[in-house]
Protein backbone atom coordinates (compact mmCIF):
# COMPACT_ATOMS: atom_id res chain seq x y z
CA UNK A 1 0.00 0.00 0.00
CA UNK A 2 1.53 3.28 -1.14
CA UNK A 3 0.08 6.70 -0.31
CA UNK A 4 -0.62 9.38 -2.90
CA UNK A 5 2.17 11.82 -3.70
CA UNK A 6 2.82 14.82 -1.49
CA UNK A 7 5.41 17.48 -0.75
CA UNK A 8 7.26 16.99 2.53
CA UNK A 9 8.01 19.90 4.85
CA UNK A 10 10.04 19.81 8.04
CA UNK A 11 9.77 23.20 9.77
CA UNK A 12 11.94 23.88 12.82
CA UNK A 13 9.55 26.13 14.73
CA UNK A 14 5.86 26.37 15.60
CA UNK A 15 5.62 29.66 13.68
CA UNK A 16 7.08 28.09 10.55
CA UNK A 17 4.69 25.13 10.85
CA UNK A 18 1.68 27.43 11.33
CA UNK A 19 2.91 29.45 8.33
CA UNK A 20 2.88 26.32 6.15
CA UNK A 21 -0.68 25.47 7.26
CA UNK A 22 -1.80 29.03 6.45
CA UNK A 23 -0.08 28.88 3.08
CA UNK A 24 -1.46 25.51 1.95
CA UNK A 25 -4.83 25.45 3.76
CA UNK A 26 -6.87 22.28 3.35
CA UNK A 27 -4.13 20.66 1.25
CA UNK A 28 -1.79 20.51 4.26
CA UNK A 29 -1.75 18.29 7.33
CA UNK A 30 0.69 18.03 10.19
CA UNK A 31 2.25 14.68 11.04
CA UNK A 32 3.56 13.71 14.47
CA UNK A 33 4.30 9.99 14.93
CA UNK A 34 2.11 9.21 11.93
CA UNK A 35 0.71 5.92 13.21
CA UNK A 36 -2.87 7.12 12.78
CA UNK A 37 -2.23 9.29 9.71
CA UNK A 38 0.02 7.08 7.56
CA UNK A 39 -2.40 4.10 7.58
CA UNK A 40 -5.24 6.30 6.27
CA UNK A 41 -2.89 7.89 3.72
CA UNK A 42 -1.99 4.39 2.53
CA UNK A 43 -5.64 3.53 2.16
CA UNK A 44 -6.05 6.83 0.32
CA UNK A 45 -8.95 7.75 2.55
CA UNK A 46 -7.42 11.18 2.96
CA UNK A 47 -5.84 13.36 0.31
CA UNK A 48 -2.87 15.38 1.50
CA UNK A 49 -0.60 17.26 -0.85
CA UNK A 50 1.55 18.98 1.79
CA UNK A 51 2.74 16.99 4.76
CA UNK A 52 4.16 19.14 7.58
CA UNK A 53 6.38 16.99 9.83
CA UNK A 54 6.61 18.44 13.34
CA UNK A 55 9.61 16.25 14.26
CA UNK A 56 11.98 19.19 13.81
CA UNK A 57 10.16 21.47 16.26
CA UNK A 58 12.27 21.06 19.40
CA UNK A 59 10.05 23.36 21.49
CA UNK A 60 7.21 20.81 21.20
CA UNK A 61 9.19 18.03 22.91
CA UNK A 62 9.71 17.14 26.54
CA UNK A 63 8.13 16.85 29.96
CA UNK A 64 8.48 19.30 32.84
CA UNK A 65 7.01 19.31 36.33
CA UNK A 66 7.08 22.72 37.97
CA UNK A 67 5.27 23.79 41.11
CA UNK A 68 2.57 21.16 40.81
CA UNK A 69 1.96 21.81 37.11
CA UNK A 70 2.87 19.18 34.53
CA UNK A 71 3.69 20.42 31.01
CA UNK A 72 4.09 17.95 28.16
CA UNK A 73 5.11 18.96 24.64
CA UNK A 74 2.81 17.58 21.97
CA UNK A 75 5.67 15.73 20.23
CA UNK A 76 6.56 13.77 23.37
CA UNK A 77 6.24 10.04 22.64
CA UNK A 78 4.35 7.45 24.64
CA UNK A 79 7.70 5.77 25.29
CA UNK A 80 9.02 9.00 26.81
CA UNK A 81 5.89 9.33 28.96
CA UNK A 82 6.45 5.80 30.26
CA UNK A 83 10.17 6.36 30.86
CA UNK A 84 9.83 9.63 32.80
CA UNK A 85 10.20 9.09 36.54
CA UNK A 86 9.33 12.75 37.20
CA UNK A 87 6.02 12.26 35.41
CA UNK A 88 5.37 8.96 37.19
CA UNK A 89 5.83 10.78 40.51
CA UNK A 90 3.61 13.73 39.53
CA UNK A 91 0.83 11.80 37.78
CA UNK A 92 1.29 8.02 37.84
CA UNK A 93 -1.94 7.45 35.92
CA UNK A 94 -0.18 8.65 32.74
CA UNK A 95 2.34 5.78 32.81
CA UNK A 96 -0.42 3.29 33.63
CA UNK A 97 -2.49 4.48 30.66
CA UNK A 98 0.45 4.83 28.24
CA UNK A 99 1.54 1.24 28.83
CA UNK A 100 -1.89 0.13 27.58
CA UNK A 101 -1.63 2.00 24.28
CA UNK A 102 -0.74 0.05 21.13
CA UNK A 103 2.52 -1.94 21.32
CA UNK A 104 6.19 -1.14 22.04
CA UNK A 105 7.09 -0.13 18.47
CA UNK A 106 4.13 2.21 18.14
CA UNK A 107 4.82 3.74 21.56
CA UNK A 108 8.39 4.67 20.55
CA UNK A 109 7.05 6.95 17.85
CA UNK A 110 3.42 7.68 18.73
CA UNK A 111 2.99 11.05 20.45
CA UNK A 112 0.67 12.41 23.08
CA UNK A 113 -0.17 15.36 20.83
CA UNK A 114 -1.18 13.18 17.92
CA UNK A 115 -3.21 10.97 20.21
CA UNK A 116 -5.22 13.85 21.73
CA UNK A 117 -5.50 16.08 18.64
CA UNK A 118 -6.70 13.46 16.17
CA UNK A 119 -10.12 13.32 17.80
CA UNK A 120 -10.40 9.56 17.37
CA UNK A 121 -12.79 8.38 20.11
CA UNK A 122 -10.85 5.09 20.29
CA UNK A 123 -7.63 6.82 21.41
CA UNK A 124 -6.85 6.54 25.11
CA UNK A 125 -5.21 9.91 25.77
CA UNK A 126 -8.36 12.01 25.22
CA UNK A 127 -10.16 10.03 27.94
CA UNK A 128 -7.13 10.29 30.20
CA UNK A 129 -7.04 14.07 29.64
CA UNK A 130 -10.72 14.27 30.70
CA UNK A 131 -9.75 12.45 33.88
CA UNK A 132 -6.86 14.87 34.51
CA UNK A 133 -8.92 17.97 33.51
CA UNK A 134 -6.01 18.92 31.24
CA UNK A 135 -5.60 22.10 29.21
CA UNK A 136 -4.56 22.01 25.55
CA UNK A 137 -2.34 24.72 24.09
CA UNK A 138 -2.99 25.69 20.48
CA UNK A 139 -1.00 27.92 18.15
CA UNK A 140 -2.45 29.49 15.00
CA UNK A 141 -2.00 32.44 12.68
CA UNK A 142 -3.60 34.75 15.26
CA UNK A 143 -1.41 33.63 18.14
CA UNK A 144 -1.91 31.09 20.89
CA UNK A 145 -4.92 30.06 22.96
CA UNK A 146 -5.88 27.34 25.40
CA UNK A 147 -8.87 24.99 25.40
CA UNK A 148 -9.92 22.73 28.25
CA UNK A 149 -9.70 19.05 27.26
CA UNK A 150 -13.26 18.69 28.56
CA UNK A 151 -14.39 21.32 25.99
CA UNK A 152 -12.22 20.12 23.09
CA UNK A 153 -14.07 17.14 21.62
CA UNK A 154 -17.18 17.85 19.54
CA UNK A 155 -17.74 14.57 17.66
CA UNK A 156 -15.59 11.81 16.21
CA UNK A 157 -12.62 13.55 14.51
CA UNK A 158 -14.19 16.99 15.13
CA UNK A 159 -12.49 19.11 17.75
CA UNK A 160 -12.20 22.74 18.83
CA UNK A 161 -8.89 22.98 16.94
CA UNK A 162 -9.18 25.05 13.76
CA UNK A 163 -7.61 23.62 10.59
CA UNK A 164 -4.83 26.21 10.65
CA UNK A 165 -3.98 25.58 14.30
CA UNK A 166 -1.46 23.18 15.82
CA UNK A 167 -1.82 21.58 19.24
CA UNK A 168 1.58 22.36 20.74
CA UNK A 169 1.33 21.07 24.30
CA UNK A 170 -0.69 19.98 27.30
CA UNK A 171 -0.72 21.10 30.92
CA UNK A 172 -2.44 19.63 33.95
CA UNK A 173 -2.11 19.68 37.71
CA UNK A 174 -0.06 16.98 39.40
CA UNK A 175 -2.34 14.42 41.03
CA UNK A 176 -2.54 13.05 44.55
CA UNK A 177 -4.45 10.12 46.02
CA UNK A 178 -5.57 7.01 44.19
CA UNK A 179 -5.55 6.54 40.43
CA UNK A 180 -6.31 3.89 37.83
CA UNK A 181 -6.62 3.53 34.08
CA UNK A 182 -8.32 0.26 33.18
CA UNK A 183 -8.83 -0.99 29.63
CA UNK A 184 -10.48 -4.00 28.10
CA UNK A 185 -9.20 -4.87 24.63
CA UNK A 186 -9.30 -7.94 22.42
CA UNK A 187 -5.53 -8.11 22.04
CA UNK A 188 -2.44 -5.97 22.60
CA UNK A 189 -2.43 -3.21 20.05
CA UNK A 190 -6.21 -3.07 19.84
CA UNK A 191 -8.32 -0.09 20.76
CA UNK A 192 -10.48 -0.33 23.87
CA UNK A 193 -13.77 -2.16 23.94
CA UNK A 194 -14.12 -0.01 27.04
CA UNK A 195 -11.61 1.95 29.10
CA UNK A 196 -11.89 4.24 32.10
CA UNK A 197 -9.66 6.63 34.01
CA UNK A 198 -10.32 7.36 37.69
CA UNK A 199 -8.74 9.69 40.27
CA UNK A 200 -9.82 9.73 43.93
CA UNK A 201 -8.71 11.52 47.08
CA UNK A 202 -9.89 10.39 50.50
CA UNK A 203 -9.68 12.15 53.85
CA UNK A 204 -10.99 10.76 57.10
CA UNK A 205 -12.80 7.92 55.33
CA UNK A 206 -14.65 10.24 52.99
CA UNK A 207 -14.00 10.89 49.29
CA UNK A 208 -13.00 14.55 48.92
CA UNK A 209 -12.49 14.69 45.17
CA UNK A 210 -12.97 12.39 42.21
CA UNK A 211 -12.69 12.23 38.47
CA UNK A 212 -14.13 9.55 36.17
CA UNK A 213 -13.87 9.47 32.38
CA UNK A 214 -14.47 6.94 29.61
CA UNK A 215 -12.67 5.99 26.38
CA UNK A 216 -14.30 4.59 23.23
CA UNK A 217 -17.77 4.48 24.71
CA UNK A 218 -19.21 7.40 22.76
CA UNK A 219 -18.22 9.47 19.72
CA UNK A 220 -16.14 11.62 22.08
CA UNK A 221 -14.39 10.85 25.36
CA UNK A 222 -16.85 11.16 28.24
CA UNK A 223 -16.27 12.96 31.53
CA UNK A 224 -18.77 11.42 33.96
CA UNK A 225 -20.01 14.31 36.06
CA UNK A 226 -22.86 12.30 37.63
CA UNK A 227 -20.52 9.49 38.70
CA UNK A 228 -18.21 12.07 40.27
CA UNK A 229 -21.20 13.57 42.11
CA UNK A 230 -22.04 10.16 43.56
CA UNK A 231 -18.48 9.47 44.72
CA UNK A 232 -17.57 12.82 46.29
CA UNK A 233 -18.71 12.92 49.92
CA UNK A 234 -19.33 9.18 50.03
CA UNK A 235 -17.26 6.67 51.99
CA UNK A 236 -16.58 4.84 48.69
CA UNK A 237 -18.49 1.87 50.08
CA UNK A 238 -19.80 -0.77 47.70
CA UNK A 239 -23.19 0.95 47.34
CA UNK A 240 -21.56 4.24 46.33
CA UNK A 241 -19.28 2.45 43.87
CA UNK A 242 -22.24 0.62 42.34
CA UNK A 243 -24.18 3.87 41.98
CA UNK A 244 -21.18 5.59 40.40
CA UNK A 245 -20.71 2.67 37.97
CA UNK A 246 -24.35 2.94 36.96
CA UNK A 247 -24.04 6.70 36.45
CA UNK A 248 -20.91 6.23 34.30
CA UNK A 249 -22.53 3.52 32.17
CA UNK A 250 -25.60 5.75 31.74
CA UNK A 251 -23.30 8.51 30.45
CA UNK A 252 -21.85 6.19 27.78
CA UNK A 253 -23.31 5.96 24.30
CA UNK A 254 -21.39 3.23 22.45
CA UNK A 255 -22.15 2.01 18.94
CA UNK A 256 -22.11 -1.60 17.77
CA UNK A 257 -19.01 -2.58 15.81
CA UNK A 258 -16.53 -5.46 15.52
CA UNK A 259 -15.87 -5.16 19.27
CA UNK A 260 -19.46 -6.08 20.03
CA UNK A 261 -23.08 -4.94 20.26
CA UNK A 262 -24.19 -1.99 22.40
CA UNK A 263 -25.41 -4.09 25.34
CA UNK A 264 -22.10 -5.94 25.52
CA UNK A 265 -20.10 -2.71 25.45
CA UNK A 266 -22.21 -1.23 28.24
CA UNK A 267 -21.71 -4.41 30.24
CA UNK A 268 -17.92 -4.23 29.72
CA UNK A 269 -18.00 -0.51 30.57
CA UNK A 270 -19.57 -1.36 33.92
CA UNK A 271 -16.93 -4.00 34.66
CA UNK A 272 -14.08 -1.67 33.69
CA UNK A 273 -15.37 1.38 35.59
CA UNK A 274 -15.87 -0.76 38.69
CA UNK A 275 -12.33 -2.15 38.40
CA UNK A 276 -10.91 1.35 37.93
CA UNK A 277 -12.76 2.83 40.92
CA UNK A 278 -11.79 -0.12 43.14
CA UNK A 279 -8.16 0.05 42.02
CA UNK A 280 -8.02 3.83 42.63
CA UNK A 281 -9.69 3.32 46.03
CA UNK A 282 -7.07 0.76 47.03
CA UNK A 283 -4.33 3.26 46.18
CA UNK A 284 -5.98 6.33 47.77
CA UNK B 1 6.24 14.62 -7.67
CA UNK B 2 9.67 16.02 -6.98
CA UNK B 3 12.14 13.61 -5.42
CA UNK B 4 14.18 14.49 -2.36
CA UNK B 5 17.58 13.53 -1.05
CA UNK B 6 17.51 11.42 2.09
CA UNK B 7 20.63 10.56 4.04
CA UNK B 8 20.61 7.49 6.24
CA UNK B 9 23.20 5.48 8.07
CA UNK B 10 22.15 1.87 7.52
CA UNK B 11 24.04 -0.82 9.44
CA UNK B 12 27.00 1.51 9.86
CA UNK B 13 27.15 2.64 6.24
CA UNK B 14 26.20 6.14 5.05
CA UNK B 15 23.76 6.13 2.14
CA UNK B 16 22.16 8.90 0.12
CA UNK B 17 18.82 8.19 -1.53
CA UNK B 18 16.97 10.20 -4.14
CA UNK B 19 13.36 9.20 -3.66
CA UNK B 20 9.79 10.45 -3.50
CA UNK B 21 8.61 11.79 -0.12
CA UNK B 22 5.89 9.12 -0.05
CA UNK B 23 8.43 6.30 -0.11
CA UNK B 24 8.05 4.25 3.05
CA UNK B 25 11.17 3.30 4.96
CA UNK B 26 10.56 -0.42 4.35
CA UNK B 27 10.42 0.17 0.58
CA UNK B 28 13.55 2.35 0.68
CA UNK B 29 15.39 -0.41 2.51
CA UNK B 30 14.15 -3.36 0.48
CA UNK B 31 13.80 -1.93 -3.01
CA UNK B 32 16.30 0.90 -3.18
CA UNK B 33 19.04 -0.44 -0.91
CA UNK B 34 18.50 -4.18 -1.42
CA UNK B 35 18.25 -4.80 2.32
CA UNK B 36 15.61 -7.50 2.36
CA UNK B 37 15.91 -8.75 5.95
CA UNK B 38 13.03 -6.63 7.19
CA UNK B 39 9.85 -8.09 5.69
CA UNK B 40 6.50 -6.66 4.69
CA UNK B 41 3.79 -8.59 6.51
CA UNK B 42 0.56 -6.73 7.10
CA UNK B 43 1.73 -3.31 5.86
CA UNK B 44 -0.56 -1.77 8.46
CA UNK B 45 1.67 -1.52 11.57
CA UNK B 46 0.21 -4.57 13.30
CA UNK B 47 2.51 -7.52 12.63
CA UNK B 48 6.03 -6.16 13.25
CA UNK B 49 7.72 -8.15 10.44
CA UNK B 50 9.16 -4.85 9.15
CA UNK B 51 10.67 -3.85 12.52
CA UNK B 52 14.00 -2.04 12.30
CA UNK B 53 15.97 -0.02 14.82
CA UNK B 54 15.85 3.74 14.16
CA UNK B 55 17.99 5.94 16.44
CA UNK B 56 17.69 3.39 19.24
CA UNK B 57 13.94 2.85 18.85
CA UNK B 58 12.21 -0.22 17.45
CA UNK B 59 9.91 1.04 14.71
CA UNK B 60 7.60 -0.53 12.14
CA UNK B 61 9.22 0.65 8.94
CA UNK B 62 6.00 0.14 6.94
CA UNK B 63 4.52 3.07 8.84
CA UNK B 64 7.44 5.51 8.68
CA UNK B 65 8.23 7.61 5.62
CA UNK B 66 11.87 7.47 4.60
CA UNK B 67 11.69 11.28 4.75
CA UNK B 68 10.87 11.07 8.48
CA UNK B 69 13.98 8.94 8.94
CA UNK B 70 16.22 11.50 7.19
CA UNK B 71 19.49 11.67 9.11
CA UNK B 72 18.71 8.59 11.20
CA UNK B 73 20.82 5.59 12.10
CA UNK B 74 19.04 2.43 11.02
CA UNK B 75 19.92 -1.09 12.08
CA UNK B 76 18.32 -4.09 10.41
CA UNK B 77 18.85 -7.80 10.98
CA UNK B 78 21.74 -7.59 8.48
CA UNK B 79 23.48 -5.24 10.92
CA UNK B 80 23.20 -7.63 13.85
CA UNK B 81 24.73 -10.79 12.44
CA UNK B 82 25.79 -12.53 9.22
CA UNK B 83 25.61 -16.15 8.04
CA UNK B 84 29.28 -16.55 9.08
CA UNK B 85 28.91 -14.80 12.41
CA UNK B 86 25.47 -15.15 13.90
CA UNK B 87 24.39 -12.77 16.65
CA UNK B 88 23.75 -14.43 20.03
CA UNK B 89 20.02 -13.88 19.51
CA UNK B 90 20.20 -15.66 16.16
CA UNK B 91 22.15 -18.53 17.73
CA UNK B 92 19.59 -18.87 20.50
CA UNK B 93 16.63 -18.73 18.09
CA UNK B 94 18.32 -21.60 16.22
CA UNK B 95 19.07 -23.59 19.35
CA UNK B 96 15.65 -23.15 20.98
CA UNK B 97 13.66 -23.58 17.77
CA UNK B 98 12.40 -19.98 17.96
CA UNK B 99 11.37 -20.01 14.31
CA UNK B 100 9.52 -22.20 11.89
CA UNK B 101 8.70 -20.40 8.64
CA UNK B 102 11.07 -17.58 9.57
CA UNK B 103 9.03 -14.74 8.14
CA UNK B 104 8.62 -12.85 11.42
CA UNK B 105 12.13 -13.68 12.63
CA UNK B 106 14.13 -10.64 11.40
CA UNK B 107 11.61 -8.26 12.98
CA UNK B 108 11.36 -10.41 16.10
CA UNK B 109 15.14 -10.49 16.62
CA UNK B 110 15.63 -6.80 15.81
CA UNK B 111 12.96 -5.97 18.38
CA UNK B 112 14.40 -8.42 20.93
CA UNK B 113 17.82 -6.82 20.46
CA UNK B 114 16.51 -3.35 21.43
CA UNK B 115 14.54 -4.85 24.34
CA UNK B 116 17.71 -6.44 25.74
CA UNK B 117 19.65 -3.20 25.28
CA UNK B 118 17.07 -1.45 27.48
CA UNK B 119 16.47 -4.30 29.87
CA UNK B 120 19.37 -6.82 29.97
CA UNK B 121 17.67 -9.01 32.60
CA UNK B 122 14.02 -9.24 31.60
CA UNK B 123 11.51 -11.53 33.25
CA UNK B 124 9.47 -13.84 31.06
CA UNK B 125 6.55 -11.42 31.39
CA UNK B 126 8.70 -8.47 30.34
CA UNK B 127 9.85 -10.40 27.27
CA UNK B 128 6.26 -11.22 26.35
CA UNK B 129 5.13 -7.59 26.71
CA UNK B 130 8.34 -6.43 25.02
CA UNK B 131 7.64 -8.41 21.85
CA UNK B 132 3.89 -7.75 21.91
CA UNK B 133 4.19 -5.73 18.69
CA UNK B 134 5.54 -8.73 16.74
CA UNK B 135 3.21 -11.46 15.56
CA UNK B 136 4.28 -15.05 14.87
CA UNK B 137 1.77 -17.49 13.38
CA UNK B 138 3.95 -20.60 13.74
CA UNK B 139 5.61 -21.00 17.08
CA UNK B 140 2.99 -20.00 19.62
CA UNK B 141 5.75 -17.73 21.01
CA UNK B 142 6.91 -20.22 23.64
CA UNK B 143 10.25 -20.96 21.99
CA UNK B 144 10.76 -17.34 20.96
CA UNK B 145 10.47 -16.29 24.60
CA UNK B 146 12.85 -19.11 25.61
CA UNK B 147 15.35 -18.02 22.95
CA UNK B 148 15.29 -14.38 24.06
CA UNK B 149 15.71 -15.31 27.73
CA UNK B 150 18.59 -17.63 26.82
CA UNK B 151 20.19 -14.88 24.72
CA UNK B 152 19.88 -12.45 27.63
CA UNK B 153 21.64 -14.91 29.94
CA UNK B 154 24.36 -15.56 27.37
CA UNK B 155 24.91 -11.85 26.66
CA UNK B 156 25.21 -11.16 30.39
CA UNK B 157 27.70 -14.03 30.75
CA UNK B 158 29.78 -12.63 27.90
CA UNK B 159 29.74 -9.19 29.55
CA UNK B 160 30.91 -10.62 32.87
CA UNK B 161 33.76 -12.62 31.37
CA UNK B 162 34.85 -9.68 29.20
Amino acid sequence: MIPGAFTYHRPDSVDAAVGLLSEWGDDARVIAGGHSLIPVMKQRITDISHLVDLAGVESMKGISVDGGTVTIGAMTTQHELISSDALAAAAPIVREASLQIADPQVRYIGTIGGNVANGDPANDMPGLMQTLDATYHLAGPNGTRTVAAREFYEAAYFTAREDDEILTGITFAATSGGYAYEKQKRKIGDYATAAAGVLLTVEGGSCTSASVALTNLSDTPVYCEDAVGVLVGSSLDDAAVAAAVKAAVDASDPVADTRGPVDFKKYVAGVIVKKAIESARSRA
Amino acid sequence: MEKMHIKLNVNGKDVDLLTEPRTLLIHALREELGITGPHIGCSSSHCGACTVDMNGMSVKSCTVFAAQANGAEITTIEGLGSPDGLHVLQEMFKEHHGLQCGYCTPGMITRAHRLLQENPNPTEEEVRFGIAGNLCRCTGYQNIVKAILAAAAKMNEMKESA
